[in-house]
């Protein structure tokens, strides 16, 4: 079911998505008119099997990849037409994680967390490495809430793929975002090291009040930790609600097929 | 390409019949480039007889090779030859950096930039060293200003092209993650390119410096400075003692060169 | 707070090496450029003269009888690129195989690649130099320069090639029974000729670069008429000249691109 979701318990949202298409190729639309209000705390959960437009619509929202039609509301302002400028302004207030993580890897942990800072810091800061103390005490808090304070000066591509993604939450949050983007976080990470991270991300949810909306193929971790889940199939949004209410019915619509469930 | 079709082919061929005949055209054109070019060239057989002799000959006044005369005339013009190899390069990559930036397409995404670009360093490539050597001794007169900056000219177009296809090369992932920041443009150059590509710069840098330095070494003829004006001058002297001195000097000093930038890319890369 | 701040390392541990290589970078062309006698007012003279030059040398000169001169300055050096780029290629093929440690005892190697090394450490005008004074002035003298250039810098390539092949295959070309030739045919040319256009093709790029540039010291081809119409001021026909010669250029990237995509 398509459309704005209301649930009760949902307060008012930070973005929201009105009439969102996006079209790579001509007459072939990857999201179909999308609109949802994301709730403003906890983690939702957008899950759906690959190709349908899950990571297009996450990158729709801080515009790394531009929708064709639609608007994208976050502050109140509309992100599709800003540009320059305003465009960093509001970008920097949304933290984003990646599924290969994307740290520089030939700087070292350290230079890679404060780097969430450069939306903050004049180009000429950035080189002289000039960050202003308060960042700095921030950082090495955040290093020790993933706990890699011991590897600060290590080379990132020293590190682990679970480590590195820590150290890529780390760099979202040194964004002192209003939201944080997790564009399948945990698809390149084994299974135990993929719960690591989600708990991670639940535990900056609680901790700082900042709302996540992670894409995540992984059903039932996305049941375990997501406090609303949005379906989609098919560049269109099927579901939308609370992770209690997605039955096999529902799985069965976004994913299709009856095999992989168990 | 051929299909199996389920009839037993009795034939194979390597190429498509299009690929072989333009295969088959370009041997002929090269052939044919080659014979009309003997034709039309002008070989004095004479000439082509007396070589072997001739050769012998200036072999033999080079030798014995006059070493007294380093110290002399030949020390102070192949410290300024190095000077002038140094100095060029390090000219040529401060204007070739921004060079390569603009011709690299996920930088400069303006394509118009992009030719610009391109256009100027293939320019700089095209115009051979002594070239650009005659046109700043005019410019500049005699000296080692000239060679400097016939150097440094030079190498712009080769610095630029190697390092802007290394800008290309980066990986897209960390550059992404920083313009979600909302990093400008400069601090991504800084944070997410940079530090990519710096091995490959240094890496090319070092390499145009090995072969500037056998082209500083030649710049003397047309008078540019450095060691060739003493070659210059000893070989109008018709002196093959000492132009011997200065090839093996030369040599030397190339040679001294190519293990230094070998055992500096091992430490840096 | 604060003692905990202080009981940290700092946030970026100075590279002390990086920087002092920097600083003597910086202070290296300072003193580089005092010594070279690079002081602003003789750049600043430059460039009023440098303007002038351009002034002088623009527009190009387009009279007749001056293009055919180019014309046949630019067929003579096109021509001394192309017989020595083909005879260096030729020679190269055998002198890398004999040079490549893989495939050849070391007392076969080792010469080899004196001889390379020897070709390759010479710049192009010094070997026209003395090959002008062993065969005299004209396009021999250049051929043979170049010749030589290409040896050193396409047999060293080859053999480095042929060095980095999988000798799996060559042996199992070998099992079938195969003479030498046809070892070298199907187990190491196969691997190799990829390369080895490319190889080609830029040191065919390169001579065609060079020929103008022998020319200066009468080793044929256009770096001669372009040397005289230096000497004699005449500017324009310089300029002409200069025009003629990067668009040769360019064409004969053009058609490289084009041949290296057959190849592939």
């Amino acid at each position: 079911m398509a459309g704005t979701a209301q649930q009760a318990g949902v307060a008012p949202a930070t973005i929201e998505v009105r009439g969102l298409t996006k079209e790579y190729r001509r007459g072939i639309p990857v999201l179909r008119d999308i609109s949802v209000v994301f709730p403003d705390h906890g983690i939702t959960a957008v899950i759906g099997p690959s190709g349908t437009g899950k990571s297009t619509l996450i990158r729709c929202i801080n515009r790394l990849v531009e929708p064709t039609s639609g608007q994208v509301l976050f502050h109140g302002a509309d992100m599709t037409r800003l540009s320059g400028r305003a465009l960093r302004e509001h970008r920097r207030r949304i933290g984003m994680v990646f599924q290969e993580y994307n740290l520089v890897e030939r700087l070292t942990v350290m230079e890679n967390v404060l780097s969430g800072r450069l939306g903050y810091l004049s180009p000429w800061q950035a080189f002289l490495r000039n960050y202003p103390p308060q960042d700095i005490a921030m950082a090495w808090e955040l290093l020790d809430t993933v706990g890699l304070t011991p590897f600060a000066n290590q080379r990132a591509d020293a590190l682990s793929g679970g480590q590195r993604q820590r150290v890529g939450i780390a760099r979202a949050v040194m964004q002192h975002p209003d939201i944080l983007l997790a564009d399948e976080p945990t698809s390149s990470l084994d299974p135990k090291t993929s719960v690591e991270i989600m708990e991670l991300l639940a535990k900056i949810t609680a901790s700082r009040h900042i709302p996540v909306i992670v894409n995540i193929h992984n059903v039932p971790l996305a049941r375990r930790f997501a406090n609303h889940v949005i379906g989609m199939a098919g560049g269109s949004v099927v579901y939308a609600g609370s992770p209690e209410g997605l039955t096999d019915d529902h799985l069965k619509q976004i994913y299709g097929g009856e095999d992989w469930l168990e | 390409m051929t299909a199996a079709t389920g009839i037993l082919r009795h034939e194979w061929q390597r190429y498509t019949r299009g690929e072989r005949l333009a295969r088959y055209a370009l041997y002929f054109g090269v052939v044919l480039a080659c014979v009309v070019s003997l034709r039309t060239v002008e070989i004095i057989p004479e000439f082509l007889y007396d070589a072997p002799e001739q050769v012998v000959d200036l072999l033999q006044r080079m030798w014995p090779i006059e070493w007294r005369y380093y110290p002399k005339g030949v020390h102070e013009a192949l410290i300024e030859t190095l000077h002038i190899a140094t100095l060029g390069t390090l000219l040529a990559i401060v204007m070739a950096v921004p060079l390569g930036v603009l011709a690299a397409h996920n930088l400069t995404p303006n394509t118009g930039l992009n030719y610009f670009a391109k256009l100027m360093l293939v320019s700089s490539r095209s115009v051979n060293s002594l070239v650009w050597a005659l046109l700043f001794v005019a410019i500049f007169g005699p000296g080692a200003l000239a060679g400097t900056m016939a150097i440094a000219f030079r190498s712009i177009g080769f610095v630029g092209k190697l390092f802007g296809e290394a800008l290309e090369d980066a990986q897209p992932g960390p550059i992404e993650a920083l313009r979600s920041c909302g990093a400008p443009w400069l601090s991504v150059f800084i944070k997410g390119y940079w530090p990519q590509v710096e091995p490959a710069f240094w890496g090319i840098a070092l390499f145009r410096w090995d072969i500037s330095v056998r082209e500083s070494a030649v710049l003397g003829l047309v008078g540019a400075g450095g060691i060739g004006m003493a070659i210059d001058s000893a070989m109008n002297l018709f002196q093959w003692e000492r132009v011997a001195l200065m090839l093996v000097v030369i040599f030397v000093v190339v040679l001294v060169a190519e293990v230094a930038v070998t055992a500096i890319r091992k430490r840096i890369i | 707070m604060s003692e905990v701040a202080q009981a940290r390392p700092p946030a970026f541990p100075s590279n002390w090496p990086a920087r002092l290589a920097w600083l003597a970078l910086i202070a290296y062309s300072f003193y580089a450029a005092s010594i070279l006698d690079v002081t602003w007012e003789r750049f600043v003279t430059g460039i009023d003269n440098g303007i002038r030059f351009v002034g002088r040398m623009v527009p190009p000169d387009t009279d007749a009888a001056k293009l055919q001169l180019l014309a046949q300055g630019l067929y003579e050096s096109i021509e001394i690129a192309i017989i020595a780029s083909a005879l260096g290629i030729v020679l190269s093929l055998p002198i890398g195989l004999l040079a490549a440690r893989n495939l050849m005892p070391a007392w076969v190697t080792w010469p080899m690649r004196l001889f390379i090394t020897l070709c390759r450490s010479f710049h192009q005008v010094i070997i026209a130099i003395v090959f002008v004074k062993a065969v005299g002035f004209g396009a021999l003298a250049g051929i043979l320069a170049l010749t030589v250039a290409s040896i050193g810098f396409t047999g060293k390539l080859f053999a480095e090639a042929i060095e980095e092949i999988s000798l799996k295959q060559v042996e199992a070309i070998r099992a079938t029974g195969a003479p030498f030739a046809s070892v070298i045919a199907y187990g190491v040319l196969p691997q190799v000729l990829t390369r080895f256009v490319g190889f080609a093709t830029y040191q065919v790029d390169s001579n065609l670069r060079n020929s103008t540039m022998v020319g200066m010291v009468g080793a044929g081809g256009i770096g001669g008429t372009m040397f005289a119409a230096f000497q004699r001021f005449d500017y324009d026909f310089l300029l002409t000249i200069l025009l003629a010669i990067i668009a040769v250029i360019m064409i004969s990237e053009a058609l490289q691109n084009q041949i290296k995509k057959l190849y592939q």
